[in-house]
């Protein structure tokens, strides 16, 4: 597949890992911001290829993992609601909110149905137009213009029975947040590539600028990580601090100006709970006043009850980088895919599931 | 985050367009990137294309690519 | 409504009678079934291998296949890995009021097909019938009874370090084939489910070495829960390489879409067999020159450490874990 497999090739990723060796010197921690990226860094065992001299941390970009879970009960409460269909992508279905999950109201009779795009939200909103659908808006930037775009479809149509709950977030505001805390010491981060699709390079200037820190917008292959990893290393050993690209044929620097545009139409910024992080300020997405008779939490009257956190549960310090799930007493033992206690291990992209499901940890 | 795959546009009707992914076809929405054409390669976001591959760009970092690999090799 | 299945059919009655005589027997008529009597009676000799298995899938036609013939061909192959010539089987239907007929029929001719190819008989069988929403169109039950030759012993715990493991051939096929056809989720594509009977394929492949340690097809869960059952039933660990599993580009392209992984999807027509080192090659050449084999390639081997894991080389020189599959294969974003 075209874009594809040319970056999966391992003869040159042979080369790329054995020239990081050669050139890495300093000792480094880098962060890859994004679940994707921990994703392919586990999968393909980047870890292990990668000298001593550079350690990996994850960070806080599965947008599963950080919500949290006073926005889980209020998707589960409106789930309750007898005339509501709940249009959900499948990662949500089994995250536990403080007392149950998409999965589990489900059985119990609530109408949850997974769908793969908002255009089957649309959809499911016209053929039940006795229903109201409310699609879960979770995501970042690159989601976010998307669920924009399904609401100004919808407003053009006169669609009057598909709302949307906002979970969505923004990430600089978390990164900033991130290194306020001092609680981690970076030395390089990996920036989401399909967010940086979206939003461009610039808006990641302040981390170089402000921190001294390194960045650079990695794509999703093999190759693109062992790339960016590369130039986070060059800049380390010139003693530089910028922004670079290695995600090129993905990302421009002005990112994608139509999505900024539909993004900034309907939502605007306010502050956000990230789970392990509480509130950030200007990180979240609400609706715009104009577009306000779409939002879920306005239409309906919803009570989620109070929230409960489940004990000793550390996905809050994994999600900052702080800890990793091997920190965790839960971990592969109370806590494990089957039986999740935390995000972390529910989304495919969670730093706990990976850690378990490939076997983080293990030498061999 | 964020899953998003390349697929070839082989048609276009209005806001929308029939995309191919390594033998699979699947209807994609352009909303997000009005200016695709036919024989384009977009990214594609739960249907949405989010942007225009470049071409020119992939092949460049393949050839740096191989550059820093036979640096290696030296 | 003569043309829909309703709930009378399934009363015992005169509808239930004439239900059997012209959907069933029709098509599906022997020594056996035109008795009428509550069970069927035959010798067997030798050791007996005996499974059953029930048919849900959604939809009950799809590219490559339908659920009757999924059913024959799936009852069949989980005989065929144990080693047994697959005999008899049974065949029990819960059918959802208003399926069409011509649906039922369409699938009891499709049975009609399978089990002549499959040189197996249907003895006996059974049909309900449920309130609408109790069941999805369709459902199937079968059990099926085999003999195994003599010296011949499969099983799961009988694989040992040294072996080696092969696969008959691509990934996925099955999965996404059925996938493709689903509400919300469709896009179109050439690909069909693999959905075959493995019986010539196991029989050839014993041929050519009787000793073979354990066979399995990788249905549901994929290639990656057979390699995990194995290695916890023999205790041992197997390792692959990931370069060596043939994967089609539409399911790669698929799994892409969709975020899966191609090592979970099922399969329906493959099937994994581990052999002893010195026998690898002879049942490599035996399983390519069977049709439902021409793929097979040895995809790695048995370790004696890390006992019940299954570890992938990945294209990176790496190695990882690869578990079992949790739950539902769901379609994710991120």
């Amino acid at each position: 597949m075209k874009f594809i497999t040319e970056f999966r090739r391992s003869e040159l990723a042979e080369g790329v890992i054995s020239q990081i060796h050669r050139k890495s010197k300093t000792q480094a921690r880098f962060m890859e911001f994004c679940g994707g990226h921990t994703v392919t860094i586990f999968r393909y065992g980047i870890r292990q290829v990668l000298p001593k001299t550079i350690e990996m941390v994850s960070g806080p970009g599965c947008p599963v993992c950080v919500t949290a879970n006073i926005e889980l009960d209020k998707a589960i409460a409106l789930a309750r609601i007898p005339e509501v269909i709940i249009a959900t992508f499948g990662d949500m279905l089994k995250v536990p909110s403080s007392y149950s999950s998409l999965q589990e109201v489900k059985a119990d009779g609530a109408d949850v149905r997974m769908v793969y795009s908002t255009i089957d939200a649309i959809n499911l909103a016209k053929q039940n137009p006795a229903k109201s659908v409310v699609f879960l808006g979770i995501g970042f930037e690159t989601t976010a213009p998307i669920v924009a775009a399904s609401l100004l479809q919808a407003e053009e149509e006169g669609l009057r029975n598909y709302y949307i709950l906002s979970m969505h977030k923004v990430c600089p505001p978390a990164i900033r947040a991130i290194l306020n805390s001092g609680e981690v010491k970076l030395h390089g981060l990996i920036c989401p590539g399909h967010v940086s699709t979206i939003i461009g390079s610039y808006p990641w200037e302040f981390i170089a600028r402000d921190y001294s820190i390194p960045c650079v917008v990695s794509g999703f292959e093999p190759l693109d990580v062992l790339q960016c990893v590369y130039m986070l290393v060059a800049q380390i050993e010139n003693g530089e601090s910028k922004v670079e690209i290695a995600y090129r044929r993905g990302v421009r620097p002005e990112g994608n100006q139509q999505a900024l545009k539909f993004m900034e139409q309907v939502f605007e910024p306010c502050p956000a709970q990230w789970r392990g992080m509480g509130e950030v300020p200007d990180s979240g997405l609400k609706l715009k006043r104009k577009y306000q008779h779409f939002d879920a939490e306005l239409a309906f009257d919803i009570d989620p009850g109070p929230t409960h956190e489940p004990k000793g549960c550390i996905c809050g310090d994994i999600l900052r980088g702080v800890k990793t799930p091997l920190d965790c007493q839960l971990f592969g033992k109370v806590c494990t895919p089957e039986y999740p206690v935390g995000p972390c291990m529910v989304s495919s992209e969670g730093s706990c599931s990976a850690y378990y499901l490939y076997g983080e940890g293990f030498e061999g | 985050m964020c899953l998003a795959i390349p697929a070839l546009i082989e048609s276009i009707e209005d806001k929308e367009a029939e995309a191919e992914i390594g033998g699979i076809t699947r209807r994609i929405s352009l909303w997000l990137t009005p200016e695709a054409k036919v024989g384009d390669y977009v990214l594609v976001h739960t249907g949405y294309a989010i942007n225009i591959l470049d071409e020119g760009e992939a092949e460049e970092t393949l050839n740096l690519l191989r550059e820093i690999a036979e640096l290696a090799g030296e | 409504m003569k043309d829909k299945i309703l709930l009378a059919h399934g009363s015992g009655g005169k509808l239930a009678h004439e239900l059997i005589e012209k959907n069933f027997l029709k098509a599906l008529a022997n020594p056996f079934l035109v008795k009428w009597d509550d069970s069927a009676v035959f010798h067997l000799s030798g050791r007996v291998a005996f499974t059953t298995d029930s048919y849900v899938v959604n939809p009950i036609f799809f590219p490559g296949g339908d659920i009757g013939k999924l059913a024959v061909y799936g009852t069949v192959n989980d005989l065929a890995m144990s080693g047994a010539k697959p005999l008899y089987l049974s065949l029990s239907f819960i059918i959802e009021e208003g399926l069409p007929q011509s649906e039922l029929n369409e699938i009891v001719d499709s049975i009609q097909k399978a089990t002549q190819e499959t040189r197996v008989e249907i003895v006996t069988g059974d049909t309900k019938v449920v309130h609408r929403g109790s069941a999805d169109k369709l459902f199937i039950n079968t059990a099926g009874v085999g003999i195994i030759p003599d010296g011949v012993d499969i099983s799961g715990s009988n694989a040992s370090p040294g072996d080696k493991v092969i696969l008959s051939g691509t990934i996925g096929d099955h999965g996404i084939a059925v996938l493709s056809q689903r509400e919300g989720l469709s896009f179109s594509t050439q690909l069909e489910s693999d959905c075959a009977p493995l019986g010539s394929l196991v029989a050839e492949m014993l041929a050519a070495s009787p000793n073979i340690h354990c066979l399995r097809d990788p249905t549901r869960g994929g290639l990656t829960t057979t390699l995990n059952e194995l290695a916890k039933q023999s205790k041992v660990s197997i390792r692959i390489e990931e370069e060596k599993i043939p994967v089609r580009e539409e399911v790669l392209g698929a799994c892409e879409m969709l975020g899966f992984d191609p090592l979970y999807v099922a399969n329906e027509g493959k099937l994994v067999a581990i052999v002893l080192p010195e026998d690898a090659d002879k049942v490599l050449k035996a399983m390519r020159e069977n049709h439902y084999g021409k793929d097979a390639t040895i995809i790695g081997e048995v370790t004696a450490e890390h006992p019940g894991r299954v570890v992938m080389k990945t294209c990176l020189g790496a190695s990882r874990i690869i578990d079992m599959l949790v739950g539902d294969l769901l379609p994710r974003i991120c």
